[in-house]
């Protein structure tokens, strides 16, 4: 307590005393329930969360712009107190709370590590300026990134599944995870180049992640190639963040062109749509360490089939040997409290899409976490280990019954990412449970996902509240505006051929009209080239800025 | 090959450069004619302790490190290496670090000038344990020239994680003393290593011969401990008179294996908070099966 004499803006004592009572008050009534009473990390919410809350009393934090293993400065405790930390459960306090009570549990916060009081407050590195980004840096960031071996942890493309992956642990032992650099929304410290380029300096000392600050001072690589890299990592994920809309749509293309595999390239020109998947902690037992945190949907049907390509990133494919011990890891410190115990065991992975059964009047669907006896839900259920995907009618999480015939799928994993194409005949083989897919409606639709390295089956997984998905009755508008658009032109351009005739008519006299210009052919007729709502920021990761290897 | 050959020669070159610039400022121990370090006693008055620490019974079957995952140091290795985690030979034990813990309280050594290494060989700590004293150079190595990462996690120290994406040295130094600190490398999960830090220069780490011996002692008593990374410690008291050799002889066992607390600066793991503290109340770990932790520990804990 005595340390709170050296702090800045110090007062009369007893001023500084109510200050840190004030502190010890908010933190007890907003902070203890993660952080725990005595700033260990160990609140009673703790065992539900990871990465685990803050121990506040070993003094290491992860964000800073201290050198690596020194003390935060005061701004950078109070920038994660203001704005929290995303990709984590911190959320930020600065709506939540007054001014005065942020710095008052800033200061408590110190108070759990004794040096504070004792160290002087460190100095901030000196980052300079984010020099532009060009496609030069940017290739250079990726030599850079390859050579030094990023890789190793995040995976060639970013992904976040590198082959130190099952191994990784935390400070106090906790299993962590790389971060998908194709998510940089998720970024504990931000997902700005100028902030990447910070991570890269300081570290994130509790994590496995190094500081790159000595390389520089050393002159084994220098700051510029420092800014190459962070550039060539921003440049993985997408300008903006996804956008998420409530309606994917379906496009109606020519007969017989849905495509059958995830290959096909048909589907690089469909727009995809972003679904985020959160933790199911509703139903028993629940599962707070979901793996997977959004899918990527695109949609396409002729009139016949309807076909959907899901993407979403998974750091193995499960069950893959090398990522037992993460389960167990998980397990361990992750357990269900509910329901039997559950054991580290090589599962596949999942996906499943669900539906009503009927289309619905209204708004009124069956509840979102597959149905219930009154109200059941009708489901495509993939798993890794089986070829097709099979209908099911489900009451409920823990009531699924598999109904009769098949799903068309193919699925691939490679690099840290899955893809999946679901296909269907909009009628049903049979009406009893399955869909009967119309165009021109909303149909709701969910995704539940499960990561089988990660211990996750049954209610343990990750869901997506209920979407929809609507099937255009005809071709999208560009097969309207394309074949407009090529009217106009060769009106417009046969408009030109013919005056220019007519002036070379007349000062030849002769009566040719002479070859129109090869550029007044009308452009190829394509559905999706001329979709104007291609998805940008939307299609997000999804783009590729990098193939696998 | 995954990165560019040219990339890895640049770095190569930078790297020779960066030695040969280091090298250029080196030579400051000749001409700088270091004043005799001030001992904090009459030299002439000193003894020592020399001894053995011993293993009973059988040692736990070596742990195979499996390197596939790092092609070029599983190269490195003719057969499949292992963690020597109770290195015994002849009952001899190795790597424990052994060093006066009490008895010179109030005294002030003149730091060690010289660097104690920790190499990085063939995705291996070598050696595995080191000691240091407080403010002498500790460097860390890496001899492999694939990326490694130092990441140090004391309790008392402050802690630190380094990058050696390249042949490299990085210098630390530590503040205090403390009895161990962990090390680890998080791209090889299988490396683990151990830096004790005394505040004199009286620590010594075994060989596989498993004597020790240290010497010039101020004449008194004192409390030497063996720390060992598996087995725990083991205390014996001792008294060093003026010219004469004390004889000290610590024995781990078997059955500690079990048995054994391992201090470490790490002191929170999830899997020991319930046996440690089963009343403090802290809801965080209460799923976590204590019958299961122990055993599926990946190493010390």
């Amino acid at each position: 307590m005595a340390g709170l004499l050296v702090l800045p803006n110090g007062g009369p004592l007893t001023a500084q005393e109510a200050d840190l009572e004030r502190g010890r008050e908010v933190y007890d009534r907003w902070c203890a329930s993660c952080h725990g009473v005595e700033g260990d990390g160990l609140g009673p919410a703790a065992g539900y969360m990871l990465p685990r809350p803050r121990d506040f009393t070993r003094g290491l934090y992860q964000i800073r712009t201290t050198a690596g293993g020194e003390i935060p400065t005061d701004d950078d405790i109070m920038r994660m107190i203001d704005e929290g930390m995303p990709g984590t459960t911190m959320p930020g306090w600065q709506d939540q709370l007054s001014r005065r009570d942020r710095e008052a549990v800033k200061d408590y916060i110190k108070s759990f590590y004794a040096p504070f009081e004792t160290m002087a407050e460190p100095e901030p590195l000196d980052f300079g300026r984010a020099p532009r980004a060009t496609a030069e840096r940017i290739e250079e960031g990726r030599i850079f990134y390859d050579s030094i071996e990023c890789w190793q942890c995040h995976g060639d493309t970013g992904r976040g599944y590198g082959s130190s992956g099952p191994e990784l642990e935390d400070d106090r032992g906790y299993p962590i995870r790389a971060v998908d650099l194709t998510k940089n929304w998720k970024f504990n410290g931000g997902g700005s180049v100028e902030e990447i380029y910070r991570r890269l300096r300081t570290g994130m000392d509790g994590t496995p992640m190094p500081a790159f600050s000595d390389l520089v001072d050393a002159g084994f690589m220098t700051d510029d190639q420092l800014w190459n890299l962070a550039h060539f990592v921003r440049s993985l994920a997408p300008d903006d963040r996804p956008r998420v809309r409530e309606v994917i749509r379906a496009d109606k293309v020519e007969p017989g062109q849905v495509p059958r595999t995830v290959g096909d390239e048909t589907w690089e020109e469909v727009e995809k749509f972003f679904i985020p998947l959160v933790a199911q902690i509703i139903i028993l037992p629940r599962w707070f360490d979901p793996a997977v945190d959004g899918v990527w949907v695109q949609a396409l049907h002729d009139g016949e089939e309807i076909a959907l390509r899901l993407t979403w990133h998974d750091r193995s494919q499960s069950p893959d040997p090398a990522w037992m011990q993460w389960q167990e890891r998980v397990l361990e410190v992750m357990e269900p409290v509910e329901g039997d115990p559950v054991e580290p065991d090589p599962r596949p992975d999942r996906f499943a899409v669900q539906f009503p059964p009927v289309i619905p009047d209204g708004m009124e669907r069956p509840y979102f976490l597959m149905g219930n006896s009154e109200r059941p839900v009708y489901l495509w259920q993939w798993q890794s280990d089986r070829d097709g995907a099979e209908p099911a009618r489900a009451r409920g999480m823990l009531d699924v019954e598999t109904l009769s015939g098949s799903i068309e799928a193919d699925a691939q994993w490679e690099a840290g990412r899955w893809q999946l194409v679901l296909r269907r005949n909009l009628e049903p083989s049979d009406s009893e449970g399955r869909l009967h897919f119309e165009t021109g409606t909303p149909i709701p639709i969910a995704f539940f996902a499960w990561d089988g390295d990660n211990a996750e089956e049954g209610p343990r997984g990750s869901v997506s509240s209920w979407f929809f998905i609507y099937l255009s009755e005809d071709p999208p508008p560009s097969t309207y505006v394309a074949p407009v658009v090529a009217f106009l032109l060769t009106g417009g351009l046969g408009l030109v051929v013919v005056a220019r005739a007519q002036r070379r008519e007349r000062a030849l006299g002769g009566g040719t009209t002479g070859d129109p210009d090869p550029a007044v052919h009308p452009p190829p007729h394509d559905d999706h080239r001329d979709d104007g709502a291609d998805g940008g920021g939307d299609s997000g990761p999804e783009d590729d800025p990098r193939p696998p290897p | 090959m995954r990165y560019s050959q040219w990339t890895s020669r640049a770095l190569a070159a930078v790297l020779v450069l960066g030695l040969a610039a280091a090298c250029g400022d080196a030579p400051d121990e000749a001409p700088d004619e270091p004043e005799e370090a001030e001992m904090p006693f009459d030299v002439g008055t000193a003894g020592h302790v020399e001894g053995m620490v011993m293993y009973e019974g059988d040692p736990p079957p070596p742990e195979e490190m499996d390197m596939s995952s790092e092609p070029d140091c599983d190269a490195h290795w003719d057969v499949t290496p292992t963690r020597d985690v109770v290195k015994v030979s002849d009952g001899h034990l190795g790597d424990v670090f052994v060093y006066v813990k009490e008895g010179l309280e109030g005294m002030d050594f003149p730091t060690t000038r010289q660097a104690v290494v920790m190499d990085q060989v063939g995705c291996r700590y070598t050696p595995m344990v080191i000691g240091a004293m407080t403010g002498q150079t500790v460097t860390f190595r890496n001899s492999d020239g694939l990326l490694h990462n130092v990441n140090a996690t004391p309790t008392n120290n402050r802690p630190f994680n380094l990058s050696q994406p390249v042949n490299m040295d990085t210098d630390r130094t530590f503040t205090e003393p403390e009895v161990m600190i962990p090390v680890r490398c998080d791209v090889h999960g299988w490396m683990r290593g151990y830096v004790g830090i005394a505040s004199h220069p009286y620590h010594v780490v075994t060989g596989e011969g498993g004597s020790f011996d240290l010497s010039d002692l101020p004449p008194g008593d004192y409390v030497i401990e063996a720390w060992h990374s598996q087995l725990g410690t083991q205390e014996q008291t001792v008294t060093v008179e003026t010219g004469e050799t004390a004889q000290v002889t610590f024995t781990f066992s078997e059955d500690m294996l079990n048995t054994a607390v391992v201090p470490l600066g790490d002191p929170i793991y999830p899997h020991r908070v319930d046996q440690a503290d089963p009343e403090s109340g802290h809801g965080a770990h209460e799923h976590a099966p204590a019958a299961r932790t122990l055993t599926s520990a990946p190493d010390v804990r």
